[in-house]
């Protein structure tokens, strides 16, 4: 890919191409094979050699733009540069950037979570005083860190949005609360432990909110199955779907 | 081991004998009020906790308020959700993208064109597509969700009005409703949850005759909410239960994450239409209504004045639907399905053009479509978040694609789910009656907060 001649590699830097290729899907754990959960009978989908890699974890380099895409500076380097000086220890905070689809990412370590917010909450230059919620994304296959939260902050001063990303380990399943920063992540974070399991330490009054107060496991889980869970009503059964119906 | 593993061993009825954990409890059956205040008299305490809901007419829909009342006063308030939780975002990681729509419009179901629309961005901002859809179809968009916010708000008037005790408002409000319904029923077929916006544009184009009943709507609407703004603005016992009553400021609004008509009550001209445009909100000419007073009877204002300016919104789709003409779906047609839909007798369907062409004509057509049903389209991997201005609030969509053709995970940040955190900073301290007035004025949809 990348080239010795100092013409051509001028030219590389000028199309901004990556220096070092991204990693190649090959590398990637398997998530899937097969297609519509076939696999008792012989292959008729087609898609028996169907192999799904998970995606692999990348990190946007600088220039972080804007929005729009255009390879200038933008205000995603604003925010960036903002967070960094006022936040000691950023390298170690902020695991990766990511820039995608005109929206910015902060990976952030869990023990740093409340601190970046307040950060991004109080800098007059960065001034994120709203938190649109609190988000729970489960991936089985990303070992160590199983559980994602993820934070969409809205400033309205500055008419930005950021995403914070959270990952946590599904064996030691707690990440630090934000409700002390932003109070309105109260029912999100009780909403993401109702679904996920994920513990949100410091959180006032961490119980169930859609589920019943005594449900076990916590249903949007990836290894939780949709259907098939025993009902709390008396004489009602309910099979799972694949036992539903036999004609036997 | 994940606890999660273990619900089939779990005996739902074990804690079923288990006491109440503090204090005396009285069911009350109806007729035997004495019993329950003389058994508060033995008691000796004047603290008294009910349960409002959650099947009190007062409350929308399956809503449980807690309140700890000493007299009339209430001392605490909590809010108890989750009774009419149905699983939709569980679900949609079950179906293709496109079949997202239908699930999704059930949400908030007074609102059904925002969840679509919202979903809608965020799947096309994970295509890529956003610039791809045709004009016509964010037309159309725009249109529908604008007719959508009338009748949310007219619903979100009426049940205040009948919560207050007015039926007149309450009917006036709904028949007003019934005449936008119609017309979502002469566009796309269906009355409520119509899964109308599709990621790639609109299910199909406008009906013919379909303009000209809109333009009858254009020409009674202004003056059936005149009546209404009559009937309520000046109105004694209306504003004695509205005036200065569920107070909560900016700050208490931006704190707790409240959005849409109650934060621009405050004096916050907030409204993504015109901050953080989208379907080409830019484009059309109206203002953000706001108030200054914090209370019911503000939120009540920003509504009615809000509609008004959807009608300029709607009077301006109109128009340039007459002259702005072409496809309402995406030209790519690895996406753009169903874009070959039809109103038949029994409802919405695959034209009989279509099932001609394929059923008739090109195997290759047969086959595409047959791929595009069952199977759906592929979305790249990656993570988005989409919000529109829906009539509650911001109303946000998070979602993750593995590269499938399934969503990995759809999350709906519901502003009802959001905004109903501040009954509580509300209610405390308050009267019992104005509990009914600050709920109404959050305009709750259950639905949307349980999805």
């Amino acid at each position: 890919m990348s080239s010795q001649h100092p013409e051509q590699k001028a030219e590389q830097a000028a199309d901004r191409l990556p220096a070092q290729p991204a990693p190649k899907p090959q590398e990637q754990p398997i998530v899937r094979r097969g297609m519509f959960g076939a696999k008792t009978t012989g292959d008729t989908s087609g898609y028996g050699r169907l192999v799904v890699r998970q995606a692999p974890k990348v990190a946007s380099p600088r220039p972080y733009g804007g929005p729009d895409v255009t390879g200038e500076p933008g205000e995603f380097d604003e925010i960036a540069d903002t967070l960094e000086r006022s936040l000691s220890g950023f390298d170690d905070a902020v695991e990766r950037v990511v820039v995608d689809r005109g929206e910015l990412t902060f990976h952030v370590r869990r023990e740093r979570l409340p601190d970046v917010a307040r950060r991004l909450r109080d800098e007059p230059d960065l001034r994120f005083e709203l938190c649109t919620g609190v988000s729970g994304v489960h991936y089985p296959q990303d070992t160590g860190a199983e559980l994602h939260a993820v934070y969409h902050l809205l400033s309205i001063t500055h008419n930005r949005r950021v995403r914070l990303e959270v990952a946590c380990p599904d064996a030691d399943p707690h990440i630090p609360s934000v409700v002390s920063v932003y109070p309105t992540a109260d029912w999100h974070e009780r909403e993401t432990y109702d679904f996920f399991g994920i513990v949100f330490d410091g959180h006032p009054a961490l119980t169930r909110i859609e589920m019943p107060d005594d449900w076990v496991g916590h249903p949007q889980r990836k290894d939780y199955p949709l259907g098939g869970i025993p009902v709390e009503y008396r004489g009602a059964e309910t099979p799972p779907p694949d036992q539903r119906r036999s004609y036997t | 081991m994940s606890p999660s593993t273990k619900y089939t061993e779990y005996d739902a009825y074990a804690a079923a004998d288990e006491e109440a954990a503090e204090g005396r409890v009285f069911d009350v059956n109806g007729q035997d009020w004495d019993q329950v205040v003389s058994g508060a008299e033995d008691l000796g305490d004047e603290r008294l906790v009910i349960n409002m809901g959650p099947q009190h007419p007062s409350t929308h829909g399956v809503l449980r308020l807690i309140l700890t009342l000493d007299g009339e006063t209430v001392t605490e308030a909590r809010v108890g959700i989750g009774y009419l939780h149905t699983g939709i975002e569980k679900n949609m990681e079950f179906r293709t993208w496109t079949q997202g729509t239908t699930f999704c419009t059930r949400m908030d179901y007074l609102s059904p064109i925002f969840n679509e629309t919202a979903y809608c961005l965020g799947v096309e901002k994970l295509l890529g597509i956003t610039d791809q859809v045709p004009e016509r179809a964010q037309i159309i968009r725009v249109m529908m969700m604008e007719l959508n916010r009338i009748s949310s708000h007219l619903v979100a008037i009426a049940t205040f009005g009948l919560e207050l005790g007015a039926t007149t408002v309450m009917l006036n409000g709904f028949i007003e409703r019934e005449y936008t319904l119609d017309l979502f029923e002469e566009i796309c077929g269906l009355r409520m949850n119509m899964a109308y916006v599709r990621p790639g544009g609109v299910a199909q184009d406008l009906p013919s005759g379909a303009l000209s009943k809109l333009r009858d709507y254009l020409d009674r609407m202004p003056k059936r909410i005149q009546a209404l703004r009559k009937l309520m603005d000046h109105n004694p016992v209306y504003l004695a239960r509205t005036k200065d009553i569920a107070y909560l400021d900016l700050t208490g609004c931006i704190a707790l994450g409240v959005t849409g008509p109650v934060l621009r009550a405050t004096g916050l001209p907030w409204d993504l239409r015109k901050s953080q445009p989208y379907c080409g909100y830019e484009t059309y000419d109206f203002d953000v209504i706001t108030e200054d007073t914090c209370d019911v009877y503000g939120r009540y204002l920003v509504r009615v004045r809000e509609m008004e300016e959807s009608l300029k919104i709607v009077e301006q789709c109109v128009e340039r639907l007459q002259t702005v003409k072409g496809p309402v779906m995406i030209e790519d047609k690895k996406i753009g399905w169903p874009a070959q839909l039809a109103i038949g007798a029994d409802g919405m369907g695959n034209s009989p053009r279509h099932i001609a062409h394929i059923m008739g004509t090109s195997m290759e057509a047969l086959i595409h479509h047959f791929k595009l049903v069952t199977e759906g389209f592929r979305v790249p991997a990656g993570q988005a978040y989409a919000a529109v201005e829906a009539p509650r609030g911001e109303l946000g969509v998070h979602v993750v694609s593995d590269g499938g053709t399934r969503p990995y995970r759809v999350h709906f940040r519901d502003p009802s789910f959001t905004n109903l955190q501040a009954v509580p900073a509300m209610c405390e301290g308050g009267m019992v009656a104005d509990v009914i007035a600050a709920v109404a004025s959050l305009d709750p949809v259950m639905g949307g907060v349980d999805r």
